[in-house]
């Protein structure tokens, strides 16, 4: 073999020294950038976040191609794209059950975070930045699913406007703005489909900013300890490989949804189409929306449930100043981990009592539910961080690798 | 050219509290920005708003004389609906009946209704929690516990007023501005 340089390789130096795009992904995926060499599977989700947000943009862009954003035509383009168009049920199912695959990603992935303190000093901001892209997913799943125009579209997004009309003096004006008119109706239509295009991206641009955010510190790691460049390697070939793996486990399961049970965590009542006239019994949000939909309902007055409905999620941004504990990782915190853990079921207790009716042992439980849930976040968390005695810290990730604990 | 420096011009004189002349067109120029985006953002902004079309939509005519006493029927004005029922004497009884105390939100039946016209309850029918439509306007339908009707969407029950008076609703249903135009029709809006 000659020691001279391909055509190939002389071309992509050609361009690299006019564009380094490949030095740029090197540094930012690649060999360029060091990661803690502990990294466990709950650092999987990062990744398939990105893939998911992918995912739905690609199926989004030819769904958009076939659908029609009109109160008249949306339903049935709908079934046109699942009866007559190529491949349209593929598109359709990847993009409902992306929505939710996504979601249970995300929530994976912010889970993680708490467990191993990835929101403290110095990660505040990416984690702010995290928080931002998830409210942004809310809004976009929220508006994605007015688009198909059934009965939970037209119900829920009538619902869900309406609580803003529980702010003072405003709050009407707000909602006929949002709904630019008296009721949902078609402008609403149009303009959720034009956002629904539209937040993608604005996801997309947020997702630059959080792992630029990220990269400064680098990568937090289970331990929860500052990783010393001896405690790194490579992100390629290392955890490109382990990603490409956990790619591959999920997408067997996210397909076997698709294919297989597509209508699994959809509600049968979005094929019937929008009746305005007709309120179905029992409105339910998609499950991914149930704890917070739980917490509204939990609270009798309207304004104070709106509020905390809201709160729920706007607390996490002080969450880093709400745990007062200097220790990242739960693997080192006796006390905090048991209560991450109550904290888990608390959510999953919400999802449940969020899709039933609002009376009897649900409603007492999302009550309950609710109150844990800001105790929680505003009394436990300070006061365990307080009162708690670590366990003691590895001194580095090496020792606790060598010690068969990282 | 080695004494090009000192041909430049000299920077403005600074000002008693340190400001100079390119602060000043600095400040301004940053204010005119706002102002002028400001200015650029308000009609799209307003554009969300309701259209003209949609506002002109904004009357409905409706003829009562099909309405028998106790039946109710819904018709619709700016695409919401709206409740209309033919009450009867018993009906009127029990709502003037409730002390304004016991409401939630007070309001006298006298308020609600037209004074010759009192057999008709004319409302706008979207709870006024979350904006489901409450039951009880056909025969058929659940009234609730007073009469009235009753949103099942989380179980707000409206008087035979339209007024809440059990249930997570903050207000009453809403009156929509209306008049008859004649004795059986009336013009909503
Ligand atoms: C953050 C990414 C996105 C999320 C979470 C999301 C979520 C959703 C959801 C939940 C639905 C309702 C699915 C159903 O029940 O039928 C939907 C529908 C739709 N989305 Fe998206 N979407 C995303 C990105 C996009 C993008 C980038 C486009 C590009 C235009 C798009 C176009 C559409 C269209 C045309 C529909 C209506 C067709 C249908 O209902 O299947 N989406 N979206
Ligand atoms: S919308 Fe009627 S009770 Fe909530």
């Amino acid at each position: 073999m000659s020691t001279e340089k391909s055509v190939l390789q002389r071309a992509f130096e050609w361009h690299e020294q006019r564009l380094p795009i490949g030095g740029f992904i090197d540094g930012v995926i690649g060999t360029k950038y060091p990661a803690p060499k502990n990294l466990n599977y709950w650092w999987n989700f990062g990744s398939l976040n990105g893939l998911m947000l992918v995912i739905m943009i690609a199926s989004g862009i030819f769904l958009a191609m076939n659908y029609t954003p009109h109160k008249d035509f949306a339903f049935d383009s709908v079934e046109r794209i699942m009866r007559d168009v190529n491949y349209g049920w593929v598109m359709r199912y990847m993009h409902a059950n992306g929505a939710s695959f996504f979601f249970i990603v995300v929530y994976i992935h912010i889970f993680r975070g708490m467990y191993y303190g990835s929101y403290k000093n110095p990660r505040e901001v990416l984690w702010w930045i995290g928080i931002l892209i998830f409210l942004a997913m809310m809004a976009t799943a929220f508006m994605g699913y007015v688009l198909p125009w059934g009965q939970m579209s037209f119900w829920g997004a009538t619902v869900i406007t309406n609580l803003f009309s529980a702010i003072p003096v405003v709050g009407d004006s707000i909602v006929t703005f949002l709904w630019g008119g008296f009721s949902v109706e078609n402008p609403t239509l149009n303009r959720f489909f034009s956002l629904h295009y539209l937040l993608p991206f604005v996801i997309f641009g947020l997702v630059v900013f959080h792992v630029w955010a990220l990269h400064l510190p680098g990568s937090n790691n289970p331990l929860g300890i500052e990783a010393t460049p001896a405690d790194k390697i490579p992100f390629h070939p290392y955890y490109t490989a382990k990603d490409f793996f956990g790619v591959g486990v999920f997408m067997l399961i996210y397909f076997a949804v698709v294919f297989w049970a597509p209508n699994m965590l959809g509600d049968p009542l979005n094929y019937e189409k929008a009746n305005p006239l007709v309120t179905p019994a029992h409105i339910v949000p998609e499950w991914y929306f149930l704890p917070f939909y739980a917490i509204l309902r939990a609270i009798p007055d309207k304004l104070l449930g709106v509020i905390a409905m809201f709160g729920s999620i706007l607390i996490l941004f002080a969450l880093p100043w709400l745990d007062t504990s200097r220790i990242r990782s739960a693997v080192f915190r006796p006390i905090y981990k048991w209560f991450l853990w109550l904290f888990v079921i608390d959510c999953a207790v919400l999802t449940w009592c969020g899709a039933q009716l609002p009376e009897g042992l649900p409603l007492i439980l999302s009550r309950v539910g609710t109150f844990w849930y800001f105790l929680h976040f505003l009394i436990l968390l300070p006061i365990i961080g307080w009162v708690e005695t670590p366990k003691p810290l590895p001194a580095s990730i090496s020792e606790a690798v060598l010690k068969g604990r990282g | 050219m080695a004494n090009s420096a000192s041909a430049q011009p000299s920077p403005a004189p600074a000002g008693a509290d340190g400001e100079t002349r390119r602060d000043f067109l600095l400040y301004s120029t940053v204010a005119f920005g706002a102002v002028g985006t400001a200015m650029m953002v308000w009609p799209l902004i307003d554009s969300m708003n309701p259209a003209a079309d949609t506002l002109a939509l904004s009357t409905t005519e409706f003829n009562l004389s099909g309405v028998q006493e106790g039946q109710g029927v819904v018709i619709i004005w700016r695409g919401k609906p709206v409740f209309v029922r033919y009450r009867t004497q018993k009906e009127i009884d029990d709502a003037r009946a409730v002390a304004l105390a016991d409401l939630i939100d007070p309001a006298k039946d006298e308020d609600r209704v037209q004074k010759d016209q009192d057999k008709y309850l004319i409302l706008v029918g979207v709870c006024t929690h979350l904006g489901c439509i409450p039951l009880g306007s056909k025969a058929m339908e659940t009234r609730g516990e007073y009469g009235g009707w009753f949103c099942p969407c989380h179980g707000s029950h409206y008087d035979t007023s339209g007024r809440i008076r059990k249930g997570p609703a903050p207000a009453n249903l809403e009156v929509p501005p209306y008049t008859f135009i004649s004795d059986t029709t009336v013009r909503i809006g």
